[in-house]
């Protein structure tokens, strides 16, 4: 994020005072904290699959999201979009409770999947990610064969009840990730010596492969080549007929390609959330649209 | 002076520097292995000639009556029979011109003290051998053997040599009459220590030095690694406890290991009365000399597992043991079996805290178990190091070999075992 040395011309018709970027980059941003305010389009749904409200995280003493509230449909593919520090990652990692390895994170709002608390006390962390999986930025498929990456999840659980069922499972969600075809004669060679593009696919279909209800996904072509994004572009298109998906992303076309709605995070806060075309086409915030037009980030 | 200029002038300058760094790195890694060679070659020189041992021929004449037996002789009779009594016999009959006390004294001394028990032992397994006159091959006692090896220099003043002018007369005449002869030293790897240096061997200081380390990688390596694990995965991190276990776990690594001995003696001996000079009161301490450095050479394998491995286990719904186990463990493997032979390499060669813990007692009997009193590798070297016989010498150089050997096993183990487990994905 380049603040300080993008103009930032504000529309002033909007509710959101103007903002001079005489300053140094700290003024900047506490002059563009001031204009965020509530955030605008369509947050809340009705029957949504993920309820988020209120949700504050703090990194030790700083903190990382302010009040954010936000649903996620059924089916439906949200984009996160926003400069690179603007908290859309550590919104995702909330999802699953990723962010409880991290020691010093504290989280605090209501967090409802299903109607059911994510972070109650007797929420078993184990089973909450068994229905929230993710797939992350950089692949990381485990170093062991093709097999049992996929298998791993299904084993660990204990979802097949012989090996006849497991291989059913293995084909099946290799065959949903695209990559069957490709890796079927090789299941038993490691994982990690697969291309890039392959490797998240591996890592998609060892998601797919315990059935989850939420996938998360956290920048999941950031680190590949054209031809394997578009794949695991269409593939996320796929999923969402079985799958409800969140994608945090720094490609504005990949979030106009593949989601239902988008979400424009900045610094830390929620500023516009809509149907992803009333997003691209008319944002009603102007730092979304100075975002999306690429006047920064 | 353009900038294209300015960059060659410096760049002369930088080459220069790096020409005059690799030589100086050629120059400690040349020094550093002529260090090693001389070491190496000074020890293999000195201790070579411990695995050849002489031997010496002689037609002893079992007479039952010199032997004090009477006609139907049990096994008592003959275990208690005086055999050194034929062997001096035999020796005399060869040798008439041994007249003073101290030549016939030195006559006796051709061949070892072990030739009698040699010769009891021939007859209780075959006492028809009693009447007849069979030639016996006996260990020739140190002196001998070490003059055979050229160790003695026989144009020395006769005052300022070990050998007496009359001794080589007699050894030239065993010598051309083919009764001297050089072979594979066997009593060295199975006798243990001796006080006569051509008895001397081994066997006990290694089977103790086996079974200390036995009980030393039983205790460390699961101790050490399930706290390496515990610090790296599941212990609260900034926490001042644990912050001071850490401390103290990388001051423990800087203790001057004759401090464990003290302690194991107060501890394990003292207080809960553990055998002295036992490999189990060994091993006990060696643990606790080894456990820091399993522990820290383990945690830095297991920090070196990258974090998305952990993530993507935990993102698919394994607790923090199955990760732990299931996929940190695995993958650190290789680094903690390097610390661990290294740990372990460290207390093979470790005397000081033995010293303490009394195995450094003369120890003649193989150790059955990890409670028998029972001396170590390193602690024989130390002890035969300290004495003046000329034929200590060489078998002080001889047990370092083999301790090198056995260290150097230990290393080919390591890398094959991390090769292996590094094949398996």
């Amino acid at each position: 994020m380049t603040l300080d040395k993008t103009a930032l011309v504000v529309d002033n018709n909007n509710n959101s005072t103007e903002v001079n970027l005489t300053g140094s980059a700290s003024d900047t941003a506490d002059m563009l904290d001031m204009t965020i305010g509530e955030t605008v389009g369509k947050a809340l749904l009705e029957d949504a699959k993920l309820n988020v409200r209120h949700a504050n995280v703090f990194y030790g003493d700083k903190q990382a999201i302010h009040d954010i509230s936000l649903d996620i449909g059924k089916n439906e593919v949200l984009a996160m979009i926003g400069p690179s520090g603007c908290g859309k990652s550590t919104f995702l990692r909330c999802l699953n409770r990723m962010n409880d390895t991290i020691p010093i994170c504290r989280v605090e709002g209501s967090f409802l999947l299903d109607g059911e608390d994510i972070y109650d006390r007797r929420q078993d962390p184990v089973l909450l990610r068994s229905r929230v999986g993710m797939v992350f930025q950089k692949p990381n498929p485990f170093p062991k064969s093709i097999y049992d990456n996929v298998a791993y999840g299904v084993r660990l659980h204990g979802l097949a009840k012989n090996r006849a069922e497991l291989d059913e499972i293995v084909e099946k969600s290799l065959r949903r990730a695209g990559l069957f075809n490709e890796v079927k004669d090789d299941l038993h060679k490691p994982g990690t010596g697969l291309s890039g593009g392959q490797q998240q696919r591996l890592c998609i279909a060892r998601t797919i492969a315990i059935d989850p209800e939420v996938i998360l996904m956290d920048e999941p072509t950031s680190a590949l080549d054209p031809i394997a994004t578009a794949l695991i572009e269409e593939l996320i298109t796929e999923l969402s007929e079985k799958y409800t998906i969140a994608i945090v992303t720094h490609s504005m076309q990949q979030a106009a390609r593949v989601s239902n709605r988008t979400a424009y995070f900045h610094m830390g806060k929620l500023v516009e959330v809509n149907d992803t075309d009333s997003v691209f086409t008319t944002p009603q915030h102007p730092l979304t649209e100075n975002y999306i037009t690429g006047r920064f980030g | 002076m353009n900038h294209t200029e300015k960059i060659q002038h410096s760049l002369k300058k930088r080459h220069a520097r790096e020409k005059r760094f690799r030589l100086y790195g050629l120059l400690s890694v040349s020094i550093s292995i002529l260090f090693l060679l001389s070491l190496l070659g000074d020890i293999g020189f000195k201790g070579m000639p411990a695995f050849w041992q002489t031997k010496v021929k002689l037609d002893i004449h079992l007479d039952p009556e010199r032997l004090g037996l009477g006609p139907n002789p049990d096994q008592d009779d003959l275990f208690q029979a005086n055999y050194q009594r034929l062997i001096a016999d035999t020796l005399t009959r060869m040798f008439p011109d041994a007249k003073t006390r101290q030549q016939r004294r030195a006559l006796k001394n051709l061949v070892s003290k072990s030739a009698a028990y040699e010769l009891r032992d021939a007859v209780i397994a075959n006492p028809q051998l009693l009447g007849q006159t069979r030639p016996f091959w006996f260990l020739a006692k140190d002196d001998v053997d070490v003059y055979m090896k050229g160790r003695i220099d026989r144009n020395l003043p006769e005052s300022q040599r070990r050998i007496k002018d009359y001794q080589l007369a007699w050894i030239d005449t065993l010598k051309s009459q083919g009764r001297l002869k050089q072979g594979f030293n066997t009593t060295f790897f199975t006798n243990s220590d001796s006080r006569e240096p051509e008895q001397a061997g081994i066997r006990g200081a290694f089977t103790g030095s086996m079974l200390t380390m036995l009980v030393t990688l039983s205790l460390a390596f699961p101790i050490g690694v399930l706290a390496a694990l515990y610090l790296e995965e599941f212990a609260p991190q900034n926490n001042r406890w644990v912050d001071l276990i850490e401390i103290n776990i990388n001051n423990l690594a800087a203790v001057p290991s004759i401090v464990f001995g003290l302690l194991g003696l107060a501890v394990f001996i003292g207080f809960f009365g553990v055998p002295r000079s036992a490999p189990l009161a060994g091993g006990l301490v060696l643990t606790l000399m080894t456990l820091p450095t399993i522990i820290i050479t383990s945690r830095a394998a297991i920090k070196a597992v990258p974090n998305s491995i952990r993530e993507a286990a935990l993102a698919l719904g394994a607790s923090k043991t199955q990760v732990a186990f299931g996929h940190v463990l695995p993958l650190s493997l290789p680094g903690i079996l390097t610390g661990t032979i290294i740990g372990m390499a460290q207390a093979l060669g470790e005397t000081a805290p033995l010293l303490l813990i009394g195995m450094v007692a003369f120890v003649a009997d193989v150790p059955h178990s990890i409670f028998d009193p029972s001396t170590a590798l390193p602690v024989q070297i130390y002890l035969w190091a300290d004495s003046p016989e000329r034929a200590f010498v060489e078998r002080t150089s001889a047990a370092i070999i083999v301790l090198l050997l056995f260290l150097m096993a230990m290393n080919a183990l390591a890398v094959f075992m991390r090769k292996k487990f590094e094949n398996k994905w």
